[in-house]
């Protein structure tokens, strides 16, 4: 987030107890005007309680949280400009289409003709207008999804919340859904929060994501950030696919780590805040960041046996024995035509990674 | 129309089409004698002539339906005018049926909603609470109501105690001893079904419609009232109509100033100075006027389902 943008949400030091179960521990994040920010984590680790939160379901145990520097944890939920595309859609079921879309708006005071104006336009925005006066029960998911989405938009909040809103629907529908979010949120200028626990969608759709576990932040940034500088185990073993190696900082001089893992292999690597000479951490390679070779390069890396190769496609990913440690994965991408040369099973080879490939975690 | 799915449910019906009309035998057997055959038998009394004594004399007549509506007799030598002595006790009931549905359903609503917002494990002892008095006898009940209202009775006893009223109140004998049987007799009536709709409603609907800016009573009158209708026109039919018919209430709280049908009907098959016939033109005349209404509620329900798809 640049400097300049100003902040839509602020939620400053969040705590949310249900009973003696600490739901959400400290949560302090902002979020930028017109940002598409996702909250990012495993099922159960808090991200519908925040989101419930903001909209104002939820009461706030400590902490606050401003919208555009009004504090508005006191605010009920009918009096935040914030709109919310629920899990469930929960559309109104004795209610039309249209009326549910003109809902808010009437809500609002407008007229219902005026209403019934605006929420035509925003169906015709999710491309449902032919749809306009049947009910939700007669629609697809991917339909009321998109009725949802629209009903959520109609009466332009500042902020839109999203909770999982593309879980319920099949591979294909979801990709396009994405899209389509991604296209609206740029068109409208609303700023979205987007709550997933896939991490491939996370990536995909937004500006920066929080990834969150166990009611914690774990790490804040950009997608690029987040998959390229895991901050710990959770995040790297999280996000993405990843080789996580246990390891030994032997020293660290010149702004060099020096580690090794065992069975006679040694890594330098980029020295990390808050990981010390004697430390035992782990170390995340991802599989792409690696490639394989019979003779030793000018680069990092280490002796392996091939185990198997598995073609998926796009990739292959050749599996490896290290002789310490969990199995290791390298991937080469197919189209690699001159460069991919494929090791047999049982063959020694080089893992060899380029600089800054291999990340040190705190855990 | 011919997909799969749909012609395999019809193919499953027609291999059980021979069947179907003696499985369904018992159901008609005791749908005629429980229900059929006393309406028969009391359109046919209702058209026989009255024996003095109670009884009748089995010969056609439209006395009774001649005694109901006018006053000279319709085969009189004067110009028949209208009865309306019978035609007030019909009013009076139904405004008095009325108004109970309208208590019942304003105190029956927020205890079913309160119901159904209780921790799951808690809604069953609630709903056991609301209906231990009804394991009591209806007249045994009134009786009860009866003391508790009386002038020196234990409410007044109360009121006066507290020094709410000076004077004791006179409950008893009035419209109002009427209304308060009535809706005692028949608020779990209101309040079971609704609880049952209440219960299935979806809250996350009320957060939907509040997260959109509407105020609570907007969520109750656009979300949750038409979410429960059918729960609704349920509970409003059993209490309406039972209270339409009732004749205990009346007659212990009411006094005889404030008779309705169902004490009229009564009185018809009572003793010597009954009138069969014209007890069974009344119950005819009530019949028809609930078979009225019930049709324009299910003519509403019906619209409701065909939109809702
Ligand atoms: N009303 C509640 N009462 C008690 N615990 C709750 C309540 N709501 C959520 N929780 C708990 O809080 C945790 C976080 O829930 P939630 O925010 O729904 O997770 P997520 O959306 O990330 O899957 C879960 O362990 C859940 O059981
Ligand atoms: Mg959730």
């Amino acid at each position: 987030m640049t400097k300049q943008r100003p902040i839509a949400i602020d939620i400053q030091k969040v705590v949310k107890r249900f009973g003696d179960f600490t739901a959400l521990k400290e949560v302090s994040v902002s979020i930028g005007d017109n940002e598409f920010f996702t909250l990012l984590g495993p099922s159960g680790c808090g991200k519908t309680t925040l989101l419930r939160m903001i909209a104002g379901f939820e009461d706030v145990t400590a902490g606050a949280i401003f919208l555009y520097d009004q504090e508005i944890a006191k605010l009920p939920p009918n009096k935040r400009p914030i709109n919310t595309v629920f899990q469930n859609y929960a559309l109104f079921p004795t209610m039309s289409v249209l009326e549910n879309v003109g809902f808010g708006l009437e809500m609002q005071g407008k007229s219902r003709a005026e209403a019934r104006r605006q929420a035509g336009e925003m169906l015709e925005l999710v491309q449902l207008s032919q749809f306009a006066h049947r009910k939700p029960s007669q629609l697809s998911g991917g339909q009321q999804q998109r009725v949802a989405l629209a009903r959520a938009l109609a009466p332009k909040p500042r902020v839109l919340l999203l909770d999982e809103p593309l879980s319920a629907l099949d591979m294909k529908l979801r990709k396009s859904m994405q899209l389509e979010l991604k296209h609206i949120q740029r068109e409208t200028g609303i700023t979205f929060i987007f709550v997933t626990h896939d991490q491939e969608e996370a990536l995909t759709m937004s500006d920066r994501i929080a990834v969150m576990s166990a009611g914690e932040v774990q790490q804040l940034g950009t997608a690029r950030d987040i998959y390229e500088n895991p901050r710990n185990m959770f995040v790297a073993d999280f996000i993405g696919d990843t080789n996580l190696l246990e390891v030994s900082v032997d020293k660290i001089e010149n702004g060099r780590a020096t580690c090794h893992l065992g069975g006679g292999h040694e890594l330098t690597c980029d020295p990390v805040a808050g990981v010390d000479t004697g430390a035992r951490v782990h170390l995340s390679v991802r599989p792409e960041r690696l490639f394989l070779s019979s003779e030793p390069e000018e680069v990092e890396s280490l002796r392996g046996r091939v185990v198997e190769n598995i073609f998926i496609g796009t990739d292959i990913t050749t599996i490896l024995d290290l002789g310490v440690g969990p199995q290791f994965r390298v991937r080469a991408s197919n189209s690699d035509r001159g460069n991919l040369r494929v090791f047999e099973p049982g063959q020694n080879v080089f893992v060899n990674m380029e600089r800054g490939a291999a990340r040190l975690l705190v855990d | 129309m011919a997909g799969g799915a749909a012609s395999g449910g019809n193919a499953t019906s027609e291999a059980y089409a021979p069947a179907r009309g003696w499985l369904l035998l018992p159901t008609w057997v005791v749908l005629g004698i429980v229900v059929l055959a006393p309406i028969v038998l009391m359109l046919i009394y209702s058209f026989l002539t009255k024996e003095f004594r109670g009884g009748v004399i089995w010969e056609f007549s439209v006395d009774a339906y001649d005694q109901f509506f006018f006053d000279r007799g319709l085969f009189g030598d004067d110009a028949p005018t209208i009865q309306w002595a019978y035609i007030q006790i019909f009013w009076r009931s139904i405004w008095q049926a009325t108004l109970a549905t309208i208590f019942c359903l304003l105190i029956g609503f927020p205890t079913a909603y309160f119901i159904a917002t209780r921790p799951a494990n808690q809604r069953t002892i609630w709903v056991f609470l609301i209906t231990i008095p009804y394991w009591v006898n209806l007249l045994i009940r009134t009786v009860s109501m009866r003391f508790i209202l009386r002038d020196q009775g234990p409410l007044n006893d109360l009121l006066q105690w507290t020094g709410i009223v000076a004077e004791p109140l006179t409950i008893i004998n009035t419209n109002l001893g009427v209304q308060i049987g009535l809706f005692y007799s028949y608020l779990p009536f209101m309040v079971l079904p609704l609880y049952a709709a209440i219960e299935r409603y979806n809250f996350s609907l009320s957060e939907a419609a509040s997260d959109l800016y509407a105020p609570r009573h907007k969520i109750l009158t656009r979300i949750v009232l038409p979410a429960v209708k059918p729960g609704l026109i349920a509970g409003c039919i059993l209490v309406f109509v039972p209270s339409l018919g009732s004749f205990l209430a009346p007659d212990l709280l009411g006094g005889a100033r404030n008779f309705m049908i169902g004490s009229l009907i009564d009185e018809q098959f009572r003793g010597s100075a009954g009138n069969w016939p014209f007890g069974a033109a009344a119950s005819m005349i009530l019949l028809t006027l609930v078979l009225l209404v019930l049709m324009v509620l299910a003519r509403q329900q019906a619209r409701l389902e065909k939109g809702a798809g």
